[in-house]
């Protein structure tokens, strides 16, 4: 029997990486501190949303965000002193996916802070994700003064040690139903997740009553109030599903898609932990009254994650209200921004389908030769930050990660496999 | 003095990425320095008053209403855009279009889109078809190649690739092919038959074909090889495949070969394969009298002739009486005796030349076969039969089956030349051509009365086809052109003419 | 050339002709009127235009 070709060695590996992305079967399993889920968090150490980035590369929001963390770890005063502490090289900096964790917009985690836990049961890993904190003045955003830091420890210390019971009660929340729930009821999973949103308070609800009768009314306005509460569920579940794809040799699936606010970062599934990274983009779409695109910052966070695994921009036709902020705006367009996405990822997910597209299911498998022999980049539905630090989200749109990501991934992949 | 006007929509809801929409819209009006619509609720309220959008009229206006909010250089300003904000909002919504129909980007998509997809028709630029013929045929499909301008060693690289898996690559330069019955690029609709084509010419292929239709037959298969195919450097790949192909089709009684006359030894391989054959062939070598040829074969120069054999030797003849050359020389203006030749199709050109030749009437063109020279190099009493698809009329312009422009100019030209006595066209009809070919040339023409110089045509085309065979001969005939049986007749027709003229 | 098992062009020619048009639109919407089965690809020139990674897409199959 001949050896298989390059070429088809890497059909064979994609399609594994695509069979192991639909066959996860993530569970929220828990919520307690990131101490306790992830051990191997050392203290002095800061976790961020995107690629490897140091202190004076940073953006604005990011700053302001880790500034803001440090005071709430303790280990400065006030926020002064936590700025001199970061820049004095005494923080270590690394992003969330090395600790198998995830982070919305700044997606600053630090060991006291509470995590989502999600096990992938088909294949026994764990990832995790802070806890939403809601709308407006929040870290996520870069907010650090003493409301923020107040609202993480409430969250670390009463929120989420009673969302951890509650989930463990029901001795734990499978997630790929929900999803497949709400593709049929308007979410998209990045932009748009108020379906979602409910339909865990509903899940919890009861749970939460009986481990936490006390807290109920609080926790359950925290959470009912956010239309995004189930982004950082959907996070940690898609990274979850991401992880188990990941180290197939051969492979040219992507498993890690991500931004620190300053670069885009990529990882690959046979070319180990590197980082392929290039500019972050400025995403296109609507702001909200009276800013305009000089008020806007780079794209930032780990939330497209949920691309990465064929929901948010890959979903767009589920979610014709968020085709609003791009093109004319018409059913038509969504469906063609997913549609487009075919002609880059291996196949559909026949669990997760769109109403909108005769059930087709949403296209899962970013393959880097695809990306690069066609031109067609992955579309991003995104929140678009104010680039000052704590001033929240000022608009949305779509946008892509930069082309130089994938062909250096596509060159590190020919260099490895003798291509070159 | 910039006005702030705030108006209230008590129990409103819309979606917040149409209020944005509109939000936009209407600070873009003239006069309007910002403006927005939001649901009345604690955040948005801070984010309006922030960017200086709300007055006293907003402070009770709650979660559930919607406030308008504009900030203008004046009242007026500031009116107009607040009217204009309320038109948006009780304006029907957009419909979802399917005017933007998605189509898929890659060949990959595309066969998901098309399972059992089994020939790909390529017509994008030459310097990149031959990438997407080599997917497509990776892909386990026929190619049939529209595009031109292809290296010849990509076309013996395709087609030797092809050949190895079986696959017809029909072309570069293929225009035409019936498969099946299914008209492909620029064919006629003809109805199925027994009689088999395989042609390295395009507009050959369609006069036969529409020969064949029109005198009560039909077509099995008709397959465009190339132009090149069956020069030595290709080595008749195709041609060879495509015989074997009706060879062995239960469908097909009789083929017929159709090509300018290929280099010796494939001529020689052509003809071998054609011996071995059981099957009758007519095979038409445009402007080559005489070849030797295998006992199931006859040869000849023109199309006409060829189209006669495959239909069991029917003679292909004017409906009715054929037109006096005397009588219509009469309506020649004095003084005039050229013949001028205006064709979109290459073989019809070269057909023309064939009777041409055998009338030892004087002839040059552009695209001379055996035996006749470049109109540069020719005597000054030779007629000029010219291919207006040949490369140098066809830099910078479409083709001219596709737009006469050119065509067109020329024929004013020459009716206004005080030379031209008998101008020769080829109107052809079927899918890729010209949607009213009778008409556009009917448009060009003055009144008979009035036109110094007599035209003769000939219409390639059938009754299926959409523009019509009988519409469009008899738009012609009614506009005092003469329409002849086919291009052979037409260019006997225009000798007979001329020589009344001489005479 | 010839075989005694059907070919690949013997199966075309007595098969329906299902076509992938890439290039011009109008041969696609021939085609539809015709009633001919056809999906017409959007084509646009290679978006690679790096020689290096043209051939290394060519060798992985992409």
């Amino acid at each position: 029997m001949a050896e298989p070709s390059l070429s088809e060695k890497i059909t064979a590996a994609n399609a594994e990486a695509h069979r192991r992305l639909l066959g996860g079967e993530p569970v929220l399993v828990d919520v307690k501190l990131a101490r306790e889920a992830i051990p191997k968090l050392a203290d002095r150490t800061v976790l961020h949303a995107g690629p490897p980035i140091g202190w004076s590369r940073m953006c604005g929001p990011m700053r302001g965000a880790v500034a803001g963390a440090i005071v709430f770890e303790g280990w400065a005063r006030n926020l002064a002193e936590a700025e001199k502490l970061a820049a004095s090289g005494e923080i270590r900096f690394e992003p969330n996916h090395h600790y198998n964790g995830v982070g919305p917009m700044t997606g600053i985690t630090t060991r006291n802070m509470a995590v989502l836990v999600v096990e992938n049961r088909a294949f026994g890993n764990r990832a995790f994700c802070t806890v939403n904190e809601g709308m407006g003045n929040v870290m996520r955003f870069g907010g650090n003064d003493q409301e923020v830091v107040d609202r993480l420890k409430w969250i670390a210390g009463t929120a989420g040690p009673a969302l951890g019971a509650a989930v463990r009660n029901r001795k734990g929340i499978p997630l790929k139903n929900i999803i497949a729930r709400g593709l049929s009821m308007g979410d998209e999973m990045h932009m748009r997740n108020t379906a979602c949103s409910s339909l865990i308070v509903r899940e919890l609800a009861a749970d939460l009553a009986e481990t936490a009768p006390k807290e109920l009314p609080r926790i359950l306005r925290f959470i009912s109030g956010n239309d995004m509460f189930f982004l950082n569920v959907v996070m940690a579940m898609a990274k979850s599903i991401a992880m188990a794809a990941h180290g197939i040799e051969h492979s040219t699936v992507v498993t890690t898609m991500c931004r620190n606010g300053t670069d885009f970062g990529i990882r690959v599934s046979s070319t180990g932990d590197t980082w392929f990274t290039g500019p972050a983009q400025m995403a296109r779409g609507l702001l909200f009254a009276g800013f305009t695109e000089a008020d806007g910052n780079v794209d930032i966070g780990d939330s497209c994650i949920t691309e990465t695994v064929g929901l948010g921009g890959f979903a767009m036709a589920a979610a014709p209200a968020v085709v609003g902020f791009v093109g004319a705006g018409t059913l038509n367009d969504a469906i063609n921004y997913t549609k487009s996405m075919t002609e880059i990822t291996v196949g559909p997910n026949p669990e997760w389908t769109l109403p909108t597209v005769s059930m087709m299911g949403v296209p899962t498998g970013i393959d880097i030769r695809k990306v690069v022999s066609s031109g067609l980049l992955p579309v991003i539905n995104t929140a678009i930050a104010n680039k000052l630090p704590g001033r929240g989200q000022i608009g949305a749109g779509v946008v892509t990660p930069p082309m130089v990501c994938f062909e250096q991934a596509l060159m590190k992949f020919g260099e490895m496999n003798g291509a070159l | 003095m910039p006005a702030v006007v705030n108006r209230i929509r008590r129990t409103f809801y819309m979606d917040s990425v149409a209020l944005m929409r509109i939000s936009r819209a209407v600070s873009s009006l003239a006069g309007v320095e910002t403006a927005a619509l939001m649901i009345g609720s604690t955040t948005n309220k801070k984010l309006m008053r922030d960017a200086g959008l709300l007055n006293a009229d907003s402070d009770s206006a709650g979660a559930n209403d919607l406030i308008i909010a504009v900030r203008a250089g004046d009242e007026a300003a500031a009116g107009e855009a607040i009217k204009e904000a309320e038109k948006l909002l009780d304006a029907p919504a957009v419909s979802g279009g399917g005017a933007n129909e998605w189509n898929p980007k890659t060949l990959a998509t595309a066969l998901q889109q098309l399972p059992g997809a089994n020939l790909a028709l390529i017509s994008v630029p030459g310097e990149f078809a031959a990438a997407e013929a080599r997917r497509a045929l990776n892909s386990g499909l026929h190619v049939m190649m529209f595009s031109d301008n292809v290296p010849v060693e990509d076309e013996v690289a395709l087609k030797r690739e092809a050949k190895q898996r079986g696959l017809l690559m029909m072309g570069p330069d293929c225009g035409t092919a019936i498969i099946g019955g299914a008209p492909l690029a620029f064919a006629n609709v003809v109805p199925r038959g027994k009689i088999g084509i395989v042609a390295a010419s395009g507009t050959g292929l369609q006069e036969i074909s529409t020969l064949v239709a029109r005198n009560g037959q039909g077509i099995s298969h008709a397959i465009g090889v190339g132009g090149r195919d069956l020069k030595e450097a290709v080595g008749g790949i195709t041609t060879l495949m495509g015989i074997d192909a009706l060879d062995r089709d239960p469908g097909t009684e009789q083929i017929v070969l159709i090509s300018k006359p290929p280099e010796p030894s494939i001529a020689k391989a052509v003809l071998e394969r054609v011996g071995k054959s059981k099957k009758k062939f007519a095979i038409c070598f445009i402007g080559v009298e005489d070849m030797q040829v295998p006992a199931n074969a006859s040869l000849s120069a023109d199309l006409r002739t060829t189209a006669e054999s495959a239909l069991g030797g029917k003679k292909i003849a004017w409906a009715g009486a054929a037109p006096s050359a005397a009588d219509l020389a009469g309506r020649v203006e004095r003084g005039r005796n050229k013949i001028q030749g205006l064709f979109s199709g290459g073989t019809m050109c070269a057909e023309a030349q064939v009777f041409f030749k055998r009338a030892n009437v004087p002839v040059a063109s552009n695209v001379p076969i055996p035996g006749v020279k470049k109109p540069a190099a020719a005597s000054a009493d030779a007629h000029v039969l010219l291919d207006l698809g040949d490369d140098e009329y066809t830099v910078g312009r479409p083709h001219p089956m596709i737009d006469p422009t050119l065509r067109n100019q020329m024929l004013g030209e020459a009716l206004k030349d005080g030379k031209t006595a008998v101008i020769l066209i080829d109107v052809v009809l079927g899918y890729g051509a010209n949607a009213d070919p009778a008409g556009e040339l009917i448009a060009q023409l003055p009144a008979a009365k009035d036109r110094k110089a007599l035209l003769i045509a000939s219409v390639c085309g059938t009754e299926e086809d959409p523009q019509g065979y009988s519409r469009q001969a008899q738009a012609l005939k009614d506009a005092g052109v003469v329409v002849a049986p086919s291009n052979a007749h037409a260019a006997e027709f225009a000798i007979a003419v001329q020589r009344q003229l001489s005479a | 050339m010839s075989q005694q098992q059907e070919n690949e062009t013997d199966k075309l020619l007595r098969s329906e002709v299902r076509v992938v048009n890439i290039g011009l639109r109008e041969f696609a919407r021939d085609l539809s009127s015709c009633k001919i089965p056809v999906v017409h690809v959007d084509w646009s020139p290679p978006a690679v235009t790096n020689p290096k990674i043209a051939s290394l897409l060519a060798k992985l199959g992409g």
